[in-house]
């Protein structure tokens, strides 16, 4: 007979899997307290927390956030219209070529992102475009569609069509019944498919370093960071705020999703 | 006196609904536009301009790029050290798919079969938090794990290991002067990163796999090993591959993973963005560019055919 229960080896390599996924992006927390500067010792000789007053007084730092946080704002923006409208095609209709549709919005992330990177890059310079702000935006947004897609089109298709019909028969036109009764129920799920569209533009680094030119986004500036080191535990705290800014709307987006059938998050 | 049974237009909005009513394909091309456009010009057009450029060639005396079509960089991938770069890189994406499948399985099954209620959600947040978080972060933890005064040489004085891990550092080809600059740790580090991807689409296969049929191996007298074998893998098969379609691939276009942690030794997402930046060299990195493509287009095909997309 079978039992139900798990086998103590099971549960073992389970959790021990769980442990190996947590235990490395705690040690960053503990980092930003060590009083050592110049190798990554461990134990830390000792505990301070002058490293955060020291990174937020760096100059260096705040351009590169504030870039960060411009480009995941419009690309977010971007991709929830074209994500959406994506959605709104693909979930109720059939028509000729839908497969192959599927497969260019799920593209930009199935390749290696520096495939799209440097493909974006060399249709540039083939175009003599030069780089700015709006470059990495292009970029990101191309790659934030199908997460606003995949969550959009999974709240559509169990969306019941009757209540769609039934507001057309109570005589609302198609802006009223976007406004009253498709936004209401998609609601929920455009903002998870938003913030997770947020946090992966924030973090993005492979397509980001072809498409930006002079300009550092937060990732890049890290990037640099960990090519040549100085004053590491100023890395560490940057390396916290990159973390919250990202785990924060993956968060908020599993809380929004929870009570349906779908979970945002299943698929990046 | 009765309402009219057709209500009168009250404007613009009503006469585009009207339209669309009649003509949902009008709805349709509006809605699909805009992304089609997007896609179609931003996206493929970038895949076309880069494909275009890899039928270039470079001149070797002036190190500028000959516009005229030939196939004399692709034979350039050929060359011993730039074959070397493929080989490495796929075999890498190889060992860690493999790996990432035997760490993934027991969490994906724990998470299938026994976890309940807030356990489920425990797991699932546990998976999506790492395969969301920070890649950076991720990457830069293990720079902190594997430096040479880092934790993994702390915690093996404290064990008394210390000579194991020097034994393993030791090991030619994947040995190295400490963790942060061998193959092993490039190994490490793609793996933990890289894991995330393959347990959500193996849980939901396994979730699939209908409790009766291994009630039934075990009635008629199967043994754990026997119903692992037998019932859940072949079962279970489709979504490992899908799982594998993501950690194969971003492992192959990766080249900030080998560039920070490992031997300085080329791989294909390095060669393509040394080539096209300081070399210079766009027409050989868009031909590098090419192997993933075709590799990952391939191994799409394969998957579909085995029924991986039905697991996504």
């Amino acid at each position: 007979m079978l039992s139900d229960r798990a086998s103590p080896g099971l549960k073992l390599a389970a959790g021990a899997g769980l442990a190996f996924l947590h235990l490395p992006i705690l040690l960053i927390f503990l980092y930003a307290f060590t009083t050592e500067e110049k190798s990554y010792a461990f134990p830390p000789p000792g505990l301070t927390t002058q490293w955060f007053g020291i990174a937020w007084n760096r100059e260096d730092i705040w351009p590169p956030l504030i870039l960060s946080l411009q480009v995941a704002a419009i690309a977010t923006v971007l991709a929830l219209i074209l994500g959406t409208l994506a959605a709104g095609a693909m979930a109720r209709s059939r028509f000729f070529g839908q497969n192959q549709i599927a497969l260019l919005l799920i593209l930009p992330i199935a390749l290696p992102g520096v495939v799209t990177g440097i493909a974006l890059r060399s249709a540039f310079s083939m175009l003599d475009i030069p780089y700015s702000t709006w470059t990495i935006i292009l970029g990101h947004a191309t790659f934030c569609i199908v997460i606003v897609f995949n969550n959009a089109v999974a709240r559509m298709r169990r969306l019941s069509g009757a209540i769609l019909e039934a507001s057309a028969d109570l005589g609302a036109n198609a802006f009223q019944t976007f406004r009253h009764i498709l936004l209401p129920n998609l609601g929920t799920a455009l903002l998870a498919g938003g913030m997770l569209a947020f946090a992966l533009s924030f973090d993005e680094v492979i397509v980001t370093t072809f498409t930006a030119g002079q300009q550092s986004t937060l990732p890049i500036w890290m990037l640099e960071e960990l090519v040549r080191p100085h004053q590491r535990p100023v890395t560490n705290v940057v390396a916290i705020v990159v973390f919250l800014v990202t785990v924060i709307p993956i968060l908020l987006a599993y809380r929004l999703t929870i009570r349906g059938t779908e979970i945002a998050g299943g698929g990046k | 006196m009765t309402a009219p049974a057709i209500l009168p237009v009250r404007g613009p909005g009503d006469r585009f609904t009207a339209l669309i009513w009649r003509q949902p394909r009008v709805l349709l091309a509006l809605m699909l536009g805009p992304p089609l456009i997007w896609l179609g010009v931003v996206y493929l057009g970038a895949l076309i301009a880069l494909l275009w450029q890899s039928f270039y060639s470079i001149d070797e005396f002036s190190g500028l790029v000959v516009p005229e079509f030939t196939l004399k960089t692709y034979a350039e991938l050929l060359r011993p050290q730039n074959f070397d770069i493929f080989l490495r890189t796929v075999s890498m994406a190889a060992l860690v798919s493999l790996a990432s499948g035997v760490l993934a399985f027991p969490i994906a099954y724990f998470a299938a079969r026994h976890a309940r209620g807030r356990w489920k959600a425990a797991f699932y947040l546990g998976v999506m938090l790492p395969l969301w978080s920070s890649y950076l972060v991720k990457v830069y933890a293990w720079k902190l794990i594997l430096a040479k005064e880092g934790i993994v040489t702390w915690a093996a004085e404290a064990t008394h290991t210390t000579a194991a891990l020097e034994g393993l550092l030791a090991l030619p080809a994947i040995g190295g002067n400490s963790l942060s600059t061998s193959y092993i740790g490039t190994f490490l580090v793609f793996v933990y990163v890289w894991m995330p991807y393959m347990i959500l689409p193996m849980q939901a296969a396994l979730e699939r796999v209908p409790t009766s049929m291994l009630e039934a191996a075990a009635d008629l007298g199967a043994t754990r090993g026997q119903i692992f074998r037998t019932v859940i893998l072949p079962l279970a098969l489709p979504g490992i591959i899908a799982g594998s379609i993501f950690t194969f691939s971003l492992t192959l276009g990766d080249y900030i993973i080998p560039q920070i942690i490992g031997t300085s030794k080329t791989f294909i997402g390095m060669a393509v963005y040394q080539f096209q930046g300081t070399a210079g060299n766009v027409p050989l990195a868009a031909a590098f560019a090419m192997i993933p493509i075709v590799i990952m287009l391939i191994y799409l095909a394969i998957a579909r055919r085995m029924g991986a997309f039905d697991a996504l």
